[in-house]
């Protein structure tokens, strides 16, 4: 039963879509690629950054792409802090601990949220909320694909980062070679949590990009991390450009096979892929490390 | 034979404490915290044969619970088997699905921080299937009957429930020291400690982490099957939703990886964390729940081996101090 | 947005209040021992998820629980006991029957008298049946499943409808509505989410729907969270059904309703049943242009009832909004003063039996004398809402119509 006419459309859609997922899923890959955790905390944080486009939003009328300028930052900070003073301490530097650690922080601000905001939806509607655009015949809200050039912009400014900057040789010397870049006077502590805050300064202006088309509470972050983390090995754990594409692949793959199977069974798409990849791939489209 | 006793005499003494608990205990709600931390520590002890003694941290472990629960649930609902003769098959069924994706898993080299998403990824899938078919109920889940008789595995008075889920817990111990001290137990830790150095020194890497994967599988399976018989309902979201991944790591890792009292500690002491935050704190929902995560993230920070590593230093420093 | 900061200061106000009233009841009591004591206030256990995935309908459903408990305190408390006054005893159930089980634990340990909650009714199955261990009266709130009154459990009441009864109302009022407006559907395509809710709603109207004559042209099950519905949308496009029938939670409903509009795609009526978002004050307020003209087939009150308006006013002054979970809860605790009056005491199966032999009728819900068999009572039914204007106006039936009805709805 191939809609042809409705086929487009969902493509589209999903490449919309899955841009947002990517946005999220960058953060989470240099988290990854750099400290080698699994940052259970993740939701949490992109939750953490809807909230502040939403009050921005609410409280002094700041325009959510306008609000870029200042959730950026603010959550490099946030991310920054929290590596520095709260993981590495707690952690130990062990794997399992950070995985706790994580997942406590991930519980406290959940909860934090729930007492500051209460459980309720909030949304926001601005001017071209409702507005679409027709790509060849598909209709796609304004958002999204705002959304679409948003991610591969940042994944373009992060590329960048990794490639010119002082900080990211750094970055990446670290995620090679941890004894080794230490031994060259690299600021391990420091590095990180720079890459923790970058990591989080995605999510920054994921939320940003998101909230339009979406809505904030505090259990929201929960329906993007699994899709995140498939997406991270996909694409290939630390890999900006695998982030990218494996989000827009999974956009299409959810899209499409929500076409076929239904939306509840379409999600099984996602994961199949996923284990595909990992057996026959294990490093990803685009990973480097064995 | 000796260092058999010395796992042994434990094992029995925690046995006849907690089995003569309903007698000494008269609170039903304290009976009741009894069981489902009891309930915690054998999901901790599942998770902790995988990971902690074999390396593989699983991400993904309410898939065996699930699957436990199921087929319990099923094989009561729709084929009217007795819940004792289910039970063994739901055991079964948890090896079995634990064989399978280790089949997968490890033939592909899976390992790490891929394994552990793998297993994530089942879960899911699981959960997505158990919510699309008829036959466990879609998303209505399956209710068994309650018919509060032992025949059908089901107690009117919760000392029945604790002794059933004492047994596990015990069975559990049991396997974890042997895990400790079996020459199937010392290459389950060799390939956790060294897979490249285990394979040249000759130990069957696949056959270990399969047979590590299905006991683990089929233990969670049991708390899955008694999850089923204590409260009579199941749904694809409680059955292999993130919720009981998580407590299963979280209490082996609190409680303190690769140890064998470690998981039965480290359930009890997030339960009593979780009760005691609940009550005090209640009124105005989220803040108990922010303490508890924030003791979470303060138990690693003074307690990074778990808290059964805290306390055999302080029982160290003790005989140290002597 | 409001300000919901001042909700809570209002509830642990009112407990330290109630704390302080006791105390100072006893102090004045103790000398008046020649009058007669005070008698001993009635624990009553109020138990719903106020964290976790539900906590958004656990905390009004806390709310609507504990204002009724104040107004309960407010006129005199249980008459026939000398003025005893109720006291909650407050329980989260975390949004797991587990923790909902437990706590019911707990709940019998503080002595209460009987239980209202626990909204969910995953939750509920468990909490009934932990209560029935302990002869513990359990009103249902809302816990829509009809197995939940099905288990041969003599403690539990459900005050309001299952859903059976709410998609069999909602079925028979479609098709008065359509032959009032001269037939003009045919066709129908339900939405649901994907759990026991949903799922057991769309079943039962797959069965119903052809019965009315209306061709049910597909049906989309989606899961919980989802977020995007753009796929679902574009194939209601394609199908073209002429009522959209969505079953599923309040995020969800939003986003396909506001999705549809985005997509300008207009049905003749979107039909719901138990509609997460369709007869919710909140959503109307947010979205009033994407909630004109929805109609819902849901948990209503009696909009005759002169009570309402004043008790609506009091819940938006503190930032909140009159939704079905605070109602269901406020009359589940009205309905349990009144059996305590008629039991004159605070026994747990007196209780029980006067709960049995309720014909319970002051209410503000649209249900008549109360009559109880087999733990549901029979009076229970939904109301037919639609949106219009950016308010809610019951349609039908005809003794509580407050607007005519406007379908199919043109945009």
């Amino acid at each position: 039963m191939l809609e042809l006419s409705i086929l487009w459309p969902s493509i589209a859609n999903g490449l919309a879509t899955g841009a947002i997922y990517a946005l999220v899923a960058l953060g989470l890959t240099l988290i990854y690629g750099v400290l080698h955790i699994i940052n259970f905390a993740h939701g949490a944080a992109l939750m953490v950054a809807l909230y502040g486009v939403q009050l921005l939003f609410t409280r002094f009328g700041v325009d959510p792409y306008a609000a870029i300028v200042v959730l950026v930052p603010a959550m490099f900070g946030f991310g920054y802090v929290l590596q520095r003073f709260v993981i590495a301490r707690a952690s130990h530097g062990k794997d399992e601990n950070i995985l706790l650690v994580t997942l406590g922080i991930a519980i406290v601000l959940e909860n934090l949220a729930l007492v500051l905001f209460t459980a309720d939806t909030r949304t926001i509607e601005t001017r071209w909320s409702l507005a679409t655009i027709d790509i060849a015949g598909a209709f796609i809200a304004v958002p999204k694909a705002v959304a679409f050039v948003g991610a591969l912009a940042a994944a373009a400014i992060l590329l960048a980062l990794m490639a010119r900057t002082d900080l990211g040789r750094a970055i990446r010397a670290l995620a090679r070679q941890r004894h080794g870049a230490k031994l060259v006077g690299i600021d391990v502590e420091h590095v990180f949590a720079m890459s923790f805050g970058i990591g989080l300064a995605c999510l920054g202006a994921a939320a940003c990009f998101l909230l339009p088309a979406y809505y904030v509470n505090p259990t929201v972050g929960n329906g993007f991390v699994l899709v995140a983390f498939t997406i991270v090995v996909l694409g290939g754990m630390g890999s900006f450009a695998g982030a990218l594409v494996g989000g827009l692949l999974i956009g299409v793959v959810e899209s499409v096979s929500g076409l076929y199977l239904g939306e509840s069974l379409g999600q099984i798409g996602i994961f199949v892929i996923f284990l595909l990849v990992l057996m026959f791939r294990p490093t990803g489209l685009f990973g480097s490390k064995a | 034979m000796s260092s058999a006793l010395r796992v042994a005499a434990p094992i029995a003494a925690f046995a006849a404490l907690f089995a003569l608990a309903p007698l000494a205990v008269a609170s039903d709600a304290w009976l009741n915290f009894i069981v489902l931390a009891l309930f915690g520590a054998l999901m901790a002890q599942s998770w902790n044969v995988l990971a902690g003694f074999g390396g593989q941290f699983s991400f993904g472990h309410a898939v065996f619970f699930g699957t436990g629960a199921y087929a319990m649930a099923v094989l009561q609902v729709r084929f009217g088997v007795n819940a004792w003769v289910a039970l063994p098959v739901a055991l079964a069924s948890g090896a079995a699905v634990g064989v399978f994706i280790g089949a997968l898993t490890f033939r592909y080299g899976l390992r790490g921080s891929y394994f552990a998403l793998a297993t994530l990824a089942f879960a899911e899938i699981f959960r997505i299937l158990a919510n699309t078919f008829q036959f466990t109920g879609a998303g209505a889940g399956l209710q068994i009957p309650l018919t509060k008789s032992p025949a059908t595995l089901q107690f009117d008075a919760r000392a029945g429930y604790l002794y059933v889920a004492l047994a596990f817990v015990v069975a559990g111990l049991a396997v974890a020291g042997w895990l400790k001290h079996s020459r199937f137990g010392a290459w389950l830790q060799a390939v956790r400690d060294n897979e490249e150095a285990a394979q040249a020194l000759g130990v069957d890497v696949y056959r270990i982490k399969l047979g590590a994967i299905a006991i683990s599988g089929a233990t969670m399976a049991a708390a899955g099957a008694f999850y089923v018989q204590y409260l009579h309902y199941i749904d694809p979201a409680l059955a292999y939703g993130p919720h009981y991944s998580v407590e299963a790591l979280v209490g082996a890792l609190v409680g303190g990886v690769g140890t064998v009292w470690g998981p039965v500690v480290g359930a009890f002491a997030l339960h009593l964390l979780s009760d005691l935050t609940r009550n005090a704190f209640g009124d105005v929902p989220g803040v108990n729940l922010m303490i508890y995560g924030a003791l979470l993230v303060l138990i690693v920070m003074f307690a990074p081996r778990g808290l059964a590593g805290l306390l055999a230093a302080l029982a160290a420093r003790l005989r140290g101090s002597k | 947005m409001t300000n919901h900061r001042n909700r809570y200061p209002a509830r642990r106000k009112f407990l330290k209040q109630s704390a302080a009233l006791s105390a100072g009841a006893a102090t004045l009591a103790a000398p008046a021992v020649v009058l007669g004591q005070r008698p001993a206030a009635i624990k009553v256990g109020v138990l719903h998820p106020v964290t976790g995935a539900l906590a958004v309908s656990g905390v009004p459903c806390r709310e609507g629980a504990l204002m009724a408990i104040e107004d309960i305190n407010a006129a005199g408390g249980i008459k026939s006991m000398g003025g005893a006054r109720l006291e909650a005893v407050l329980g989260d159930a975390q949004s797991q029957p587990q923790v909902g089980a437990s706590e019911v634990e707990k709940m019998n340990e503080a002595g209460v008298a009987a239980i209202v909650g626990a909204y969910a009714s995953s939750i509920c199955l468990a909490t009934t049946q932990a209560a029935a261990r302990h002869g513990i009266a359990h009103i249902v709130d809302v816990g829509v499943a009809d197995q939940i009154v099905e288990r041969g459990l003599k403690n539990t009441f459900r005050f309001g409808p299952g859903y059976r009864t709410v998609t069999q109302v909602a079925m028979h009022n479609l098709h008065v509505l359509n032959t009032l407006a001269g037939k003009p559907a045919k066709t129908a395509m339900i939405v649901h989410e994907e759990s026991l809710f949903g799922t057991g709603t769309a079943n039962l109207l797959a069965k119903e729907l052809p019965t009315y004559g209306f061709e049910v042209k597909e049906i989309v099950k989606h899961a919980n969270p989802t977020r995007d519905f753009n796929n679902i949308v574009l194939r209601i496009k394609a199908v073209n059904p002429d009522i959209v029938i969505p079953a599923n939670y309040y995020n969800e409903y939003a986003l396909l309703v506001r999705t549809m509009r985005q997509q300008k795609v207009a049905p003749m009526a979107i039909y719901s049943v138990l509609g997460g978002a369709a007869s919710n004050y909140r959503f109307v307020k947010e979205f009033p242009d994407a909630a004109n003209g929805i109609i819902d087939v849901n948990h209503w009150f009696n909009p005759r009832d002169k009570r309402v308006p004043a008790l609506r006013k009091r819940v938006e002054s503190k930032g909140g909004f009159f939704v079905y979970e605070f109602f269901m809860n406020y009359t589940a605790m009205w309905l349990l003063a009144d059996a305590l009056e008629r039991a004159k005491s605070a026994k747990r199966e007196d209780i029980i039996a006067a709960l049995e032999s309720s014909t319970f009728a002051n209410h503000i819900m649209p249900y008549g004398p109360t009559k109880f068999v087999n733990g549901q009572n029979q009076g229970a039914r939904p109301l037919m809402t639609q949106v219009l204007r950016s308010d809610i106006k019951v349609i039908v039936p005809q003794e509580f119509r407050e607007a005519d009805p406007v379908f199919p709805w043109k945009a």
